[in-house]
């Protein structure tokens, strides 16, 4: 039986620069990076020196505590460099790619006929286990712990997150494929859910269920679906997909080869053109903007504006990002800004601040602050924009504080940075909520388990 | 390069010294800060703490405009009855407002300067930014003192509530007691046969006791717990012709106010409507004590006790203390669940220490004061609810 969400708390910011849907093929970048930094809270062991040869899928590291989760190549090509920061940390290896990509060659599988272990293997051993995430603590999933579920959002709510309608139009082989395959890997369901209208190309699907999605972001968050549809309990295990790396595995299945090209949203008022390009995950951001740019004083973002990762143009897209923002940086004084009346600026309230009135309007935000970091004070306002069943402020203070026992009661497992980007957005002290609850789930990782 | 460059420069200058907090607090006043966001979300909304305590004192100030003129009105209807007979010609006079200038005006100044004053040094000694509070704080305290009022009793008064009411606990959002209040409680306590006595509400009233040209200052409250005759109507009730302390009067004001802080956003409608219901089921509680003829009038209870239920609202701190006093986020409840308790509570609470307090016929800041201590208990309880859905739920999937 399907099970539609629909949210009422959250809010839709609408910006400038909305993908325009045609794609762009872009010309094969000369340089990639993976960065270990991208799958949170791994310890990487370098399989991959410098001057090593590798086949696009080959593996570059491994995880330290367990060598069957490889972290595979973009791209074929010799590694260049092995960038490392403080204490010897890995922080990047770049790969320059050859001029034709060749491709280590995995095998077909048929899913259907596999065992659960065979897919796990065959997942660990194509590098495409760093795909499946797992909830509590966002981070790639443990293969030791079996999930009660598998989440795959299909509805992208964030500012103006790539339509995935779009950019994964005609892949339902890819992705049937894929289903088939991680469904062994749980005993529960797979969960899918897709706009409620849209026209997604998981909605045909065999082997899930499927969920409808209606309401503002975060509605699709798959936090906030995993909340709606079967939350998770202490102790409990959900794993998590993205639509895109699904086609990506089912891809391997079909032709046994690792092809991490995607379709990435140039967003954002920077953008000359915002439209939709092709990129392979690690490729240079230079490259991938090329032309299209206005960089003057400009933010770029791999990911969203909520959530995503300021990058330079010498770095490089994340592993998991479709969507690469370009906004103005906000780093100058606006005379009287605290107390004049606001027009060009997104607010929840209506403290002289007019957005209230043109919710269709569609806004030009910069990266300034508007305010200062200061205590909590304001309380009620952050449960408009967050629709889970958790005590927003509440949590965060507890996170803060670090009361275990508290951060386990009030909901810390069911969370994930993403669900506290909307709070932090319309927060009026400014807090890092985000950065509160990233460390908050890494301390009860490292004491809870 | 103008004025934003030269304080730019200067911000630069003062970055990491001592005074930076003191500099930075000017600055931003004038600027809103060239910050941008690091990590996290890279946009945000155009909300800061300025703006939201800026909406609040927006909300002020006709409460203050209007106390001034009628400090300045009751002083002469105090002298002259026959002024009350037509009340709207004879009140948005100059005289009036001449009144309220040296009498309101001072406080407001000293209130303000006094407040900064000790806020700018514990910014500097504690090297943290100046915060926004007290700039609520500040308009708050010259409305909810009589007008007669010494400006050293208030110094005093303003120096204790901001060091013990506030930032011995870490300053603005760290504060247990409404710091407005705490100020109000330190004057009633500190020295009570001054401000609580029938002079001091009316201006000169105090100055001229025992002289031929004795005038009487009783507020609606004493004059009801004295079992005496009230001389205004229910319209000058509403409107905020009485005596009173400055900005407490006018209940259309307040509700004008409360309308704008619940459209803006700022103020919890939740905790504005939740104390007006308690109040009034506590009057009719009281109301219906002496319709049983429970308390009779010889009980010196009986005076506020047969007042209508509906008129507590009007008269008093209720109203004023319901909507900026409750609502001051930082020491109210915090869950939405909890403001309906604690607001409610507030209400019934103050009619009831209003009724009974034999030394001074008002209880409004003395419930909210308490009802701060008690909204960490209120907001505890009900995250408990939300922590025993979540047990619940772990033992349905187990068992």
């Amino acid at each position: 039986m399907s099970k539609d969400i629909r949210i009422k708390k959250g809010l839709d910011i609408k910006l400038v620069g909305i993908a325009e849907k045609t794609t762009k093929i872009s010309n094969q970048s000369s340089v990639y990076a993976v960065k270990p930094e991208d799958f949170h809270g791994i310890i990487p062991k370098l399989t991959a020196k410098e001057g090593t040869e590798v086949k696009a899928g080959e593996a570059l590291f491994h995880l330290k505590s367990d060598d069957r989760i490889l972290f595979p190549s973009p791209v074929s090509g010799k590694v260049t460099e092995v960038i490392r920061g403080a204490r010897r940390k890995v922080l990047a290896v770049k790969i320059a790619a050859d001029a034709t990509q060749s491709y280590k060659d995995f095998g077909t599988k048929n899913a259907s006929e596999m065992s659960a272990d065979e897919v796990k293997n065959y997942l660990f051993e194509a590098g495409c286990w760093p795909f499946i995430k797992q909830r509590p603590y966002d981070i790639v999933a443990n293969p030791n712990q079996a999930p009660k579920a598998i989440f795959v959002s299909a509805y992208a709510s964030a500012p103006l997150a790539a339509d995935l309608d779009y950019t994964l139009a005609g892949k339902e082989a890819e992705l049937q494929a894929a289903i088939s395959a991680i469904s062994k890997l749980t005993e529960g369901k797979v969960h899918v859910s897709v706009g409620a209208n849209s026209n997604s190309p998981l909605a045909s699907l065999n082997g899930v269920e499927l969920h409808k999605v209606s309401g503002p972001h975060p509605s699709g968050n798959v936090g906030t679906q995993i909340a709606k549809i079967d939350p998770i309990n202490k102790g409990e295990v959900v794993w998590i997909v993205t639509p895109q790396d699904l086609v990506v595995i089912g891809e391997l299945f079909l032709t046994g080869k690792l092809n991490l090209a995607r379709i990435v949203a140039l967003t954002g008022s920077q953008f000359k053109n915002p439209q939709y390009v092709t990129a392979i995950a690690g490729a240079s951001i230079a490259d991938i903007t090329k032309n299209n740019l206005n960089n003057d004083n400009t933010r770029i973002i791999s990911g969203n504006v909520l959530t995503g990762k300021e990058v330079k143009e010498d770095e490089f897209l994340g592993y998991y990002d479709n969507q690469i923002t370009a906004i103005p940086e906000g780093d100058d004084y606006e005379f009287f800004g605290w107390n004049k009346p606001v027009f060009d600026k997104v607010s929840t309230s209506r403290a002289l601040t007019f957005s209230w009135l043109t919710p269709n309007k569609k806004y030009d935000l910069n990266t300034n602050t508007n305010g200062e970091h200061r205590a909590f004070v304001v309380t009620g306002s952050y449960e408009q924009v967050f629709p889970l069943d958790i005590y927003p402020m509440q949590l965060l203070k507890a996170f803060m504080y670090k009361d275990l026992d508290e951060m386990e009661a009030l909901g810390g497992y069911e969370v994930a940075p993403e669900d506290f980007a909307l709070t932090e957005f319309i927060c009026v002290s400014k807090q890092p909520h985000q950065k509160i609850i990233r460390e908050g789930l890494d301390l009860m990782r490292e004491e809870l388990g | 390069m103008g004025l934003k460059q030269n304080l730019h420069n200067l911000k630069e200058k003062y970055k990491g010294t001592k005074m930076a907090p003191a500099f930075n607090a000017i600055h931003t006043f004038l600027y809103l800060p060239n910050e941008v966001t690091h990590g996290g979300t890279h946009i945000k909304a155009a909300d800061d703490l300025k703006r939201t305590m800026n909406t609040v004192i927006t909300a002020l100030i006709p409460i203050l405009i209007f106390g001034m003129f009628n400090a300045g009105y009751q002083h002469y209807a105090a002298i002259d009855p026959s002024l009350r007979t037509n009340v709207l010609a004879n009140f948005f006079t100059f005289d009036n407002l001449w009144i309220g200038i040296i009498k309101v005006l001072p406080l407001v100044i000293v209130s303000y300067g006094v407040g900064l004053i000790v806020e700018f040094i514990f910014a500097v000694i504690k090297g943290h930014e100046v915060e926004e509070g007290y700039l609520v704080t500040g308009m708050l305290v010259p409305l909810i003192v009589p007008v007669d009022t010494p400006l050293w009793m208030l110094s005093v008064a303003v120096v204790f509530g901001v060091v013990i009411g506030k930032e011995v606990f870490g300053g603005t959002g760290m504060n247990i007691l409404n710091p407005a209040l705490t100020i109000r409680a330190f004057l009633f306590f500190a020295y009570p046969t001054w401000m609580s006595g029938d002079k001091v509400w009316v201006y000169d009233a105090v100055e001229r006791a025992g002289t031929a040209d004795a005038i009487s200052g009783e507020t609606i409250l004493g004059s009801y717990a004295q079992g005496q005759e009230v001389i205004y109507s229910n319209w000058d009730k509403f409107m905020g012709f009485i005596p009173g302390s400055v900005g407490e009067t006018s209940t259309l004001l307040i509700l004008l106010g409360a309308a704008f802080l619940i459209f803006t956003k700022i103020g919890s409608w939740r905790i504005i409507v939740s104390t007006f219901m308690g109040a009034a089921v506590m009057g009719l509680i009281f109301n219906q004590v002496v319709a049983a003829d429970i308390i009779t009038e010889s009980s010196k209870f009986y005076g506020l006790m047969n007042t209508p239920f509906w008129e507590h609202l009007m008269i008093g701190g209720l109203a004023f203390g319901a909507v900026y006093m409750a609502t001051d986020p930082v020491t109210a409840s915090q869950t939405n669940k909890g403001k309906w308790i604690y607001g409610f509570l507030i209400g019934f609470l103050s009619i009831m220490i209003r009724v009974f307090n034999p030394a001074y016929p008002e209880g409004v800041f003395l419930a909210i004061l308490l009802m701060n201590v008690f909204a960490p208990t209120i907001d505890h309880y009900v995250v408990q609810g939300n922590v025993k859905r979540r047990m619940k739920r772990l033992k349905a999937k187990t068992a």
